[in-house]
């Protein structure tokens, strides 16, 4: 079965196309990276997948089903512009996004409690958000993207600001959610995070023609996609 | 809905569980009394040492007759002009009053000297003091007598009564109506304006921690925007009934200390005295007694249970009106410092509500652009609490209501649009024009 599909999916903004018939195909159990520089439409596209916004033509299906609103307990989205209230204790802020996204309170805290242990950091539950550092943070950031066991995991820029243990850390807990059988999309404009991880690979560009005439470098359109499967 | 619930409980609980909550609920009920209280010892205290100020009098006219009285000392003088202006400026006193032999017809060619620029009570009461004893004079030229001119000016006690449809008669207190509406009036403004901000920041901040993208991943926007509002809503309905609650017992213990009745209880009292059928308790009060009475009567017919929860609505109508926009003006911008020219727009119709209060509402509280002020969704929560306790007719209560709600469904949704694009926008620079395209846009 395939984890998602997307059939000419299309986004148009008052002043330009972001997403132009898009169709993708990701196989379930992979880890699939969408590459393409920054401003090509990848995050158009996660936050069409995530119901954030929603795509004007086309249509998506997740393990068979078209797209709901109740699937979002299903995906764990780790944006690239990430952050946590700072305010609050990392324990609470935990609970409160795991509830949101269709957990109860004891198997929010249960599942909590583990990922905690996993990182080593069981002792940070009434730790200010304020108090972490930036790696702390990003290591709480990524068990809120995981802890409800999502079947489709998105990542965008995970890397992004990441030092090289932790982005080892993080990459060897990918792997170990793939093992586990959840499919991950794998979002960059670095082409080597790609070739390392990735099963298949789609890439998205910008269209440098226009129909208009006068060249506008701002208005990007899907043009060209490339799937190579590594496999 | 469930989804709602947790943003509003998160709303509420991080707001209640700081301490600057605790520091205000608690203060703010103690500040207030302690302020007033303050004012009015100053106050007294400059009344009572307070002394007459001298104004030297020099009456060519000889007709005119100055008694001292609490506010001025006379001296009268006989010199030439001259000569006394000098003499006046060796001195401290506070005036010098000229006045030429005149013709009691056509008074003219007074003059006041003084120092600094006098009060425009002190020169009024001088003014009309004048002028009542050429009226005297002209009065004696048509051989009035003086028993006569004295009864021509009687101390009036205006009483007040509320004529209602069923024929029945209601006390009324012009001053205390006043006082009840400025207070209400001022208080759901305050409301409206301080729970407004504290969504707008609570929008900017989700913005700026960037926490905001993965809470959209499991809510809707919208869903987000409402949760934010009715969790600050609670709380400040929270904070409200403490207060109330903190200053009827602060207000008991106090009484009790000082000996005293609480004051409705005192009203109480007096009311069922004056409605006893034996009237000779009634004849027996004195005339200040009765003014007090009446004060109280006029209070204990004051409808509170019905104002108490025309405010409440006005109060969350009203917050619900502008909160919706104040989020809005949050999630457009990506600091505290840009959203002041969006805020400023929308405080406007609110400070239209403040300022009509003054000029209209409680001057002439069934004018025409009182009424306009009471049903016109924007400015109606200051306008119609303010309004309340002068009696508004049945209709044109449930036509602002409507309004109001009809008017908060309309700026939820406009705000709702806006907020949903808003909020993914950062370093876009935000203009009313680009708030129009976001409005419009679909999906």
């Amino acid at each position: 079965m395939n984890a998602l599909e997307t059939r000419n999916v299309t986004k148009q903004y008052a002043t330009h196309k972001a997403l132009d018939s898009v169709s993708i195909t990701i196989p379930e159990k992979t880890i699939y990276g969408l590459l393409g520089p920054n401003g090509a439409g990848k995050t158009t596209l996660i936050r069409i997948i995530n119901q954030i916004i929603n795509a004007e033509a086309g249509s998506i299906e997740i393990f068979g089903e078209p797209l709901q609103e109740k699937h979002v307990g299903i995906i764990g989205y780790l944006p690239e512009e990430r952050g946590l209230y700072k305010k609050m204790k990392v324990g609470d802020q935990l609970m409160y996004l795991a509830q949101l996204k269709g957990l109860n309170r004891k198997d929010a805290f249960a599942r909590i409690k583990v990922w905690l242990e996993k990182f080593e950091i069981k002792d940070w539950w009434n730790k200010k958000v304020e108090d972490l550092s930036k790696g702390m943070a990003q290591k709480v950031q990524f068990i809120s993207t995981v802890m409800h066991e999502p079947r489709l995991i998105i990542l965008d820029e995970p890397f992004s600001g990441f030092d090289p243990v932790n982005a080892q850390l993080i990459t060897e807990k990918i792997l170990e959610l793939k093992e586990n059988g959840s499919t991950i999309i794998f979002s960059t404009h670095r082409m080597e995070t790609v070739e390392s991880l990735c099963d298949h690979i789609a890439l998205i560009n910008k269209s440098k023609k226009n129909s208009g005439g006068a060249q506008n470098p701002g208005k990007g359109t899907v043009q060209n996609q490339h799937i190579c499967n590594r496999t | 809905m469930s989804k709602v619930w947790l943003i509003i409980q998160r709303e509420f609980l991080n707001r209640v569980q700081k301490k600057s909550f605790l520091i205000a609920t608690i203060l703010v009920p103690l500040i207030f009394p302690v302020i007033i209280g303050g004012l009015f010892y100053v106050a007294l205290k400059e009344a009572e040492s307070a002394t007459a100020e001298t104004i030297q009098v020099l009456d060519e006219s000889k007709m005119l007759k100055f008694e001292n009285s609490k506010q001025f000392t006379f001296v009268l003088l006989d010199m030439p002009l001259e000569q006394a202006k000098k003499a006046y400026n060796e001195t401290d006193d506070f005036g010098l009053l000229y006045i030429p032999a005149f013709n009691i017809n056509k008074p003219e060619g007074l003059v006041l000297y003084t120092k600094e620029n006098p009060s425009i009570e002190k020169v009024s009461n001088l003014k009309s003091s004048i002028e009542h004893q050429i009226q005297d004079l002209k009065l004696k030229e048509y051989n009035i007598d003086e028993a006569i001119l004295k009864s021509l000016r009687p101390t009036v006690n205006l009483k007040q009564f509320n004529l209602t449809e069923t024929g029945e008669e209601k006390s009324s207190s012009s001053g205390l109506l006043y006082g009840l509406g400025f207070f209400l009036g001022i208080l759901i403004y305050m409301f409206v304006l301080v729970y407004g901000i504290q969504i707008m920041q609570g929008v900017i901040d989700e913005k700026t921690s960037k926490i905001v993208e993965v809470i959209v991943s499991s809510v809707k926007p919208f869903q987000l925007m409402l949760g934010k509002i009715l969790g600050i809503a609670s709380v400040g309905l929270l904070q409200f009934t403490i207060w109330i609650v903190l200053i009827s017992v602060l207000s008991t213990v106090t009484m009790g200390y000082f000996g005293a009745k609480m004051p409705q209880q005192q009203a109480m009292e007096q009311v069922s005295k004056q409605i006893a059928p034996d009237s000779e308790v009634k004849e027996a009060m004195d005339q200040q007694q009765g003014q007090v009475t009446e004060f109280l009567v006029s209070a204990s017919e004051i409808p509170f249970t019905k104002i108490a929860l025309v405010f409440v609505f006005y109060f969350l109508g009203g917050y619900l009106l502008y909160g919706a926009l104040f989020a809005a003006v949050g999630s457009a911008v990506d600091s505290q410092q840009e959203a002041q020219q969006f805020q400023f727009p929308v405080t406007i119709p609110l400070l239209i509500g403040y300022l009509g209060l003054f000029m209209f509402i409680l001057r002439d509280p069934h004018g025409p652009i009182s009424f306009w002020l009471s049903v016109i969704p924007f400015t109606s929560p200051v306008a119609m609490v303010g309004r309340i306790a002068f009696g508004v007719p049945d209709w044109q209560l449930a036509l602002s209501i409507v309004l109001l709600i009809g008017g908060f469904l309309l700026t939820t949704w406009v705000a709702g649009r806006i907020y949903r694009v808003g909020i993914l926008m950062t370093g876009t620079k935000v203009s009313y024009k680009v708030l129009a395209r976001w409005f419009m846009q679909k999906g």
